[in-house]
């Protein structure tokens, strides 16, 4: 470019002008985003969320208090204590998950040989305090029953590939 | 007991009416800009922005406000209190008053004084005192940079707007803000000044320490700036004296260069529309245009700002004054606009 | 009549009061805060006395330019006033002798209307008639006729301040190295536009 036509650039904010009319073109541009909380993403089947204890299809609940979610969880968020129930099966009496630790590694889904700890796709469960994020036996059932077509369909999606 | 009515009741009534017909509709635009400014670079971005509080998001900005409201307001240990408490009040208080002297309409203004572009001027250079303030009373040294960056920043690009000022002066040849828009009658001075139009524009933008001239609150560098201390109301107060000021440098730029109320085709179908209207259209574009370049331009190095205020605006400004003087006076301008 | 004077009464109580604020707060940048305080209930005076011009023009020139950079240093400082105090009694005579002198020099200003009463005319006669024309005009009148030689000698006395503040303080020093942002944008091999067909490399 010669000494003129670069002045004239310089004068006239040839690039200044160029940036501006850019962004200009995308003002008019249709929105490549979702309307989130109206429109969401996919989720994958593995996906890790909140967490849920599932049950069997005639209500009783999976979990046999092996431990081994309490064992390998890197976090230590989860607290599992136990004792045989009046049937003489094996039973947790308190299933505690602390949430603001779990790094959510889906590890507990893992090591869970009756699938009853399992990670489900909700991930809006935020909270205006701490504790309501220290989630008992009782919220983890409840989950599990709110979300159990879900889980069971993901289970079987993924049942190929685990 | 009639004379007290006559003379000092119904004058100060009329008076206090007439200032919250003007600062409530003006707090209405400020929520309402933050909301804008947040939908339009959203919009650049090819995102959506504020959409779910209210329709389209249009009470936002009402939630933004009570969660500041509600916010505990923190006062640091080793802060100078009153200074502290003072800074946001002063800088909120000063982008109100100086809405006494803009018309915005033909006669519709609260006080139609001489020297209003001056008047104007001096609130614009005071604004500097409540950054100042309290990047020094902080106690902290990002709010005191924050502070010193803005003063420089501020001081050094109030000198290019004040010449380009007079040189509209010059051309009008009244200080009256409502003759130099009653001036406009034929065409406006962005046209024949346009040059100084787009440094006028530019000098605002720093001086309401706009994007790409946010130096003062780089986020990067500075946290936030003059502010990083503040919180709850004060933090608000701040926030919308930022945002009542662009308004009011907007509005700076429409009466000065825009032609202020006038229709710009002084034809049928302009004139229908009532001259506040025209006026509010006009500091809207402005708006855009800050707005606009917000999402645009990536931040000046501080260097390069002083560089552009005193080595570039200034000797142009300048220059405008003496070309524009010379003109004005060689082709007896200033009757011709009367 | 009754708001002009509690008007002029504000005004000049505060601007009193922030003058002896000034002198006496132990902060010194509350002493600056003062003084820009005392300057704007000036400007309010000026307001009162009908000269809005120069009302604004204070407010601007002192307040927004001057009290800043006075702030800027003050700000910056960081002095021990304690200590600089502690000397205060030893130019105590100094300082009176030389209050004294200015208290004179005020005196004989003022007495020098009653010793030559055609003084206050003299310099009042060329102002026309307040109802007229405005003060802006009316001092612009002043200025650039009677005055004009000591307006440009005010002038030039600035000019030749501010040319040899940049006298001294502008050095080239040897090795510095200086961005030159028009060559900077000018230079073109620095970027290579290129097509380059989908799945190869250059």
């Amino acid at each position: 470019m010669g000494l003129l036509d670069r002045s004239a650039r310089t004068i006239f904010w040839a690039e200044l002008v160029s940036g501006m009319a850019l962004t200009l073109k995308y003002f008019f541009k249709p929105k490549v985003t979702l309307n989130y909380p109206y429109e969401k993403g996919p989720l994958s089947p593995r996906f890790r969320g909140e967490h849920a204890l599932r049950r069997y299809p005639n209500g009783e609940e999976r979990c046999i208090a092996c431990k081994l979610c309490e064992a390998i969880c890197p976090a230590q968020a989860i607290t599992i204590e136990a004792e045989p129930r009046d049937d003489g099966s094996r039973r947790t009496t308190r299933y505690d998950i602390d949430m603001v630790k779990c790094i959510y590694c889906g590890f507990c889904e893992e090591a869970c040989p009756v699938d009853a700890i399992v990670e489900g796709p909700n991930f809006e469960f935020a909270a205006e305090t701490r504790e309501e994020l220290l989630y008992d036996k009782d919220k983890l059932l409840a989950n599990g029953d709110r979300w159990e077509t879900e889980l069971a369909a993901r289970l079987e999606v993924d049942a190929p590939y685990r | 007991m009639a004379e007290f009515w006559t003379g000092y009741a119904w004058p100060a009534i009329w008076i206090g009416l007439q200032v919250v017909a003007i600062i409530i509709p003006l707090l209405l635009c400020v929520a309402y800009l933050v909301y804008a400014e947040r939908k339009v670079i959203a919009a650049i971005h090819l995102r959506r922005g504020p959409n779910v509080v209210g329709p389209y998001g249009l009470l936002q900005p009402i939630a933004d406000g009570l969660k500041l409201f509600f916010k505990e307001t923190v006062i640091p240990t080793g802060a100078n209190r009153g200074v502290f408490i003072i800074a946001p009040v002063l800088t909120f208080t000063l982008a109100l008053i100086a809405w006494a002297v803009i018309p915005v309409g033909d006669g519709l203004v609260i006080a139609d004084i001489n020297v209003g572009i001056l008047y104007l001027f001096a609130i614009s250079s005071l604004g500097v005192y409540g950054i100042l303030m309290a990047g020094w009373a902080s106690n902290s040294k990002y709010a005191f940079l924050g502070g010193l960056r803005s003063a420089a920043q501020m001081v050094s690009y109030e000198v290019s707007m004040g010449f380009i000022i007079i040189s509209v002066l010059l051309v009008v040849g009244s200080l009256n803000l409502s003759d130099i828009v009653n001036a406009q009658r034929h065409v406006w001075f962005v046209i024949p000044l346009f040059p100084m139009a787009v440094i006028f524009f530019v000098s605002t933008l720093a001086e309401t320490n706009r994007h790409p001239f946010d130096l003062p609150e780089a986020e990067a560098e500075l946290v936030s700036g003059y502010n990083v201390e503040y919180s709850s109301m004060a933090f608000a107060l701040f926030f919308l004296g930022e945002y009542a000021n662009m308004i009011l440098m907007s509005a700076m730029t429409t009466i000065l260069f825009l032609g202020g109320w006038l229709p710009p085709f002084n034809v049928a179908p302009f004139t229908w529309i009532p001259g506040p209207i025209w006026f509010a259209a006009k500091i809207a574009f402005c708006l855009f245009i800050f707005l606009w370049v917000r999402a645009t331009f990536p931040r000046y190095r501080y260097d390069q700002l002083m560089r552009l205020g005193w080595k570039v605006f200034l000797p142009i400004s300048l220059a405008a004054v003496v070309i524009v003087g010379g003109v004005v006076l060689a082709f007896d301008i200033q009757s011709l606009v009367k | 009549m009754i708001i002009q004077s509690l008007a002029f009464y504000l005004f000049s109580i505060v601007t009193v009061a922030s003058a002896v604020m000034v002198i006496s707060a132990r902060n010194p940048v509350h002493s600056v805060l003062f003084l820009i305080l005392a300057f704007f209930n000036s400007a309010g005076l000026f307001v009162l006395l009908g000269a809005e011009f120069l009302a604004m023009i204070l407010v601007v020139v002192y307040v927004g330019a001057v009290a800043v950079l006075f702030m800027f240093v003050v700000m910056m400082l960081d002095i021990n006033f304690t200590a600089l105090r502690e000397g205060f009694l030893q130019y105590l005579p100094l300082g009176g002798l030389i209050g004294l002198v200015l208290l004179l020099e005020l005196a004989v200003i003022l007495g020098g209307w009653i010793i030559a009463p055609g003084a206050a005319e003299r310099a009042a006669a060329p102002t026309p008639a307040i109802d007229s024309v405005h003060n802006t005009e009316a001092l612009g009148q002043l200025i650039y006729t009677n005055y004009i030689y000591f307006f440009q000698a005010a002038g030039m006395v600035l000019l030749v301040a501010m040319i040899g503040a940049i006298v001294l303080t502008h050095r080239t020093r040897p090795g510095v190295r200086k961005q030159k942002i028009s060559e900077q944008v000018a230079r073109e091999d620095s970027i290579e536009m290129r097509d380059m067909p989908s799945g190869g490399g250059i």
